[in-house]
């Protein structure tokens, strides 16, 4: 197919039409928002970088990144240690696998507004039920604090996600091959040593593609954020994404929030070509 | 012997492990079928009177029915225009081997990165000066955001596909679109439902976007309707339990005919 062909450009018009409308032309019109004092209606004036230094002397924002950025980072250890944890139970001979692993994985199909919703009833009315019961004092008063909100978003999404990792982390436990364990085993090598020194080296590529999920998924999370605590208490449980959408659609500052969108993008898509790199880089050492 | 122990502890393990993943949702069921004094006075246990008042309500008050099919309808229609035409733009990549070709699969590619919330400002306006917020509109933003990983898993398959199958159909006759159609495409199945599985996944469970493109009433999507049904009904557990049961269903049904497709495209998906 040649690029004077009418047929090669007949066959990418609609993607390339709603690419360029949907995602290109905003992308662009949001940076240049991002340095005036657009309000969603009329002419917009340019303010040059004020929208950005109000940015770093916003506590509210700020606070709201500090917020997201230690959610993400206990999120990724969590979330990775429960998934390779359920993919080694599901990848182990016992019968039960396919259907622990239909169950594990069942989550992770629903979405986060419904799943944060059955968990607020469950963090509310579930836990005080039995904090009342057992007479344990740590089970009341859930989500109405920024530490119990915290634990609770990483409860939600751990739940919700490790099925998710657990299948990227199979994939990668099945392509071990079973008769280099085998030759181990008959070497003597022991359940540890087998898999500290063959599982291991070998699932080593899974780690850098389910931290880097797991990463991005966390700091972008907004359905959850939403149902689970939608803020709560006194916003200091809002997350980035969250705090984008209710300055832009609440409070009206459009440009304001379109800077820090144009932040979140960056560090978005530095997280997201950092892991280009380190897979490019170690397809190059395979 | 000891191997055999061992084996018994880890599905032991296992079964106590998925006890507790589905506990969320048994207790959601339970509480559905609560009285609404029953949920205060007992969460943990069994109902004390089984109701169904709870169901009957809550499907009147999401206009299931409606909501469900206007679901159904921008989840399915998004879906197919995203498999044709991301496997037609990736076809057309795949078989010109210009440096337009590769500038443009880079494009694509790298539209990945981007986040839904930094256009989302920019997009939303103009698409509303366009008069564009509507079904329509909103599936034609699903393309746009769904077709960058479509055409790049789309694009993998494709390499792997002889050029000779193109050349032999064009000798016996066929135009372009005809080699596609009905020599090409047939051969992406496993791909295009892989493609499926990951778009409708995201597609159905999409609140944020629907929630700023289509606010009309009687088009409300299940996530949208669930989240003003839920705000409506806060403190009242029992309708709300209710509600969210119903609007799980649909996933779960989907889920049991077709758990081994999902699971092995979300595979494909995720390690591509």
């Amino acid at each position: 197919m040649r690029n004077r062909d009418a047929a090669y450009w007949l066959f990418l018009t609609p993607v390339l039409a709603a690419l360029i409308l949907v995602v290109i032309v905003p992308l662009i019109y949001g940076f240049y928002y991002s340095f005036t004092n657009w309000n969603g209606l009329g002419t917009p004036d340019f303010i040059g970088f004020k929208n950005y230094i109000d940015l770093f002397t916003d506590k509210g924002f700020l606070d709201t990144f500090w917020f997201t950025i230690k959610f993400s980072v206990a999120a990724i250890v969590v979330i990775n240690i429960i998934g390779l944890s359920l993919a080694l139970i599901v990848t182990s001979k016992i019968k039960s696998s396919n259907i622990l692993r239909t169950v594990f994985f069942m989550p992770n199909l629903i979405g986060g507004l419904i799943l944060g919703f059955i968990w607020q009833f469950i963090f509310i009315k579930v836990f005080g039920a039995i904090g009342d019961l057992t007479g344990i004092e740590a089970f009341n008063g859930w989500l109405s604090t920024t530490d119990t909100g915290f634990w609770g978003l990483i409860i939600l999404t751990s739940w919700q996600m490790a099925g998710y990792i657990m299948i990227i982390y199979i994939a990668y436990l099945q392509a071990v091959p079973e008769d280099l364990i085998e030759a181990a085993k008959i070497d003597g090598a022991n359940s540890f040593q087998r898999f500290r020194h063959i599982t291991f080296p070998l699932v080593a590529p899974a780690f850098t593609v389910s931290l880097f999920l797991t990463l991005s998924h966390s700091f972008k999370i907004y359905d959850q954020n939403l149902s689970l605590t939608n803020g709560a208490p006194y916003n200091s449980t809002e997350m980035v994404a969250m705090n984008i959408v209710k300055s832009a659609f609440t409070e009206n500052d459009m440009a304001y929030a379109q800077a820090k969108a144009v932040i979140f993008f960056v560090i978005v898509a530095v997280v997201s070509l950092t892991q280009v790199y380190f897979n490019k880089k170690r397809e190059v050492e395979l | 012997m000891k191997g055999k122990w061992k084996l018994w502890l880890i599905g032991f393990i296992g079964f106590i492990l998925a006890i507790l993943w589905l506990t969320p949702f048994y207790l959601m069921l339970v509480n559905a079928f609560k009285m609404k004094r029953d949920i205060f006075a007992d969460t943990l246990g069994l109902p004390e009177t089984w109701t169904l008042e709870n169901f009957t309500q809550a499907f009147e008050q999401l206009d299931f029915l409606r909501t469900l099919f206007n679901s159904l309808l921008i989840s399915g229609v998004s879906v197919v225009i995203i498999i044709i035409f991301s496997a037609m733009a990736a076809y057309a990549l795949s078989r010109n081997k210009s440096k337009i070709s590769s500038l443009l699969f880079f494009v694509f590619v790298a539209a990945m990165l981007i986040p839904f919330q930094s256009v989302m400002i920019p997009l939303v306006a103009q698409f509303g000066q366009l008069g564009m917020l509507n079904k329509a509109g909103l599936i034609f933003m699903y393309l746009g955001f769904g077709c960058s990983l479509s055409i790049f898993l789309y694009h993998g398959t494709l390499k792997g596909i002889p050029l000779s199958l193109d050349e032999a159909a064009k000798i016996d006759g066929a135009n372009r679109f005809q080699v596609f159609w009905y020599i090409i495409f047939p051969l992406l199945k496993p791909m295009s439902i892989t493609v499926g599985i990951l778009n409708v996944i995201w597609i159905w469970n999409d609140y944020l976007l629907p929630s700023l493109v289509i606010g009309g009433a009687g088009s409300e999507t299940i996530p949208l309707k669930l989240f003003f049904f839920f705000g409506q009904y806060t403190k009242q557990w029992h309708l709300a339990l209710a509600g969210l049961t119903l609007s799980i269903i649909p996933v779960i049904i989907a889920y049991f005919f077709a758990q081994r497709q999902i699971i092995k495209g979300i595979a494909d998906g995720a390690v591509k």
